[in-house]
């Protein structure tokens, strides 16, 4: 299984991960995401996440795949949250199943780390203050 | 000719809309950035957007085809 998905119900983290067993795999790893409550010393109310749909899911989908080419895996998944996000939801759930675990990490770490580089995916916080922005990192 | 924009995040707050179908005198991407960083008031400079035409990224250079769909991606904060 290779799938991107951008979802706006909850994401079923335990759904992924029996998704990606497989009798091949000896080993597992996922990363999640979740809603934090302070954003550079600003207290955050929630969230919203929205993405450019088409071309999130075709970089997406080309992590994945390049996840597969660089690392051992067997199957590895993605799920990421468009809307309205409260603390402690789990806004990304990547995972990734493997012969051995060393690829397991490495690319679940390599599919984040591109996820956040790359996916056009926007996050806007809402802060306790009243004050609300999207959130554009500087290079 | 003409294509159709989509703005997103502060792209679509400083536009004061999410998308606009235009006719432009522009080349190529850069060209239709700069004509509408003016006439919208869109502050980001060009080194720190990407821009994709009909749903792949594009390089600034790239010729605009007719009727394209272009979209001004601002540094994305996903994951």
């Amino acid at each position: 299984m290779s799938a991107f998905r951008l979802r706006s119900e909850p994401i079923d983290g335990d759904g992924l991960r029996r998704a990606l067993q497989a009798h091949a795999a000896g080993g597992f790893c996922s990363f999640e995401g979740w809603v934090r409550e302070q954003h550079q010393g600003r207290a955050v109310l929630r969230l919203d996440y929205e993405a450019y749909d088409a071309l999130a899911q075709s970089e997406g989908d080309r992590i994945l795949a390049e996840a597969r080419e660089r690392y051992a895996v067997v199957a590895v998944c993605c799920d990421h949250r468009v809307g309205t996000l409260e603390l402690g939801d789990c806004a990304v759930w990547v995972g990734a199943s493997a012969a051995h675990r060393d690829a397991a990490f490495a690319a679940t770490r390599y599919i984040i780390d591109e996820v956040k580089k790359r996916v056009p995916i926007w996050k806007r916080e809402h802060y306790a203050d009243g004050d609300s922005g999207w959130i554009h990192p500087e290079a | 000719m003409w294509v159709d924009v989509l703005y997103f995040a502060s792209l679509r707050e400083m536009a004061g809309r999410p998308s606009e179908r235009l006719h432009t005198a522009a080349r190529d991407l850069r060209g239709l950035y700069l004509e509408l960083r003016g006439v919208r008031g869109l502050t980001f400079p060009v080194e720190r957007l990407r821009v994709s035409m009909d749903g792949a990224f594009a390089g600034w250079d790239t010729p605009l085809r007719e009727g394209a769909e272009i979209a001004f991606i601002p540094p994305v904060s996903g994951g």
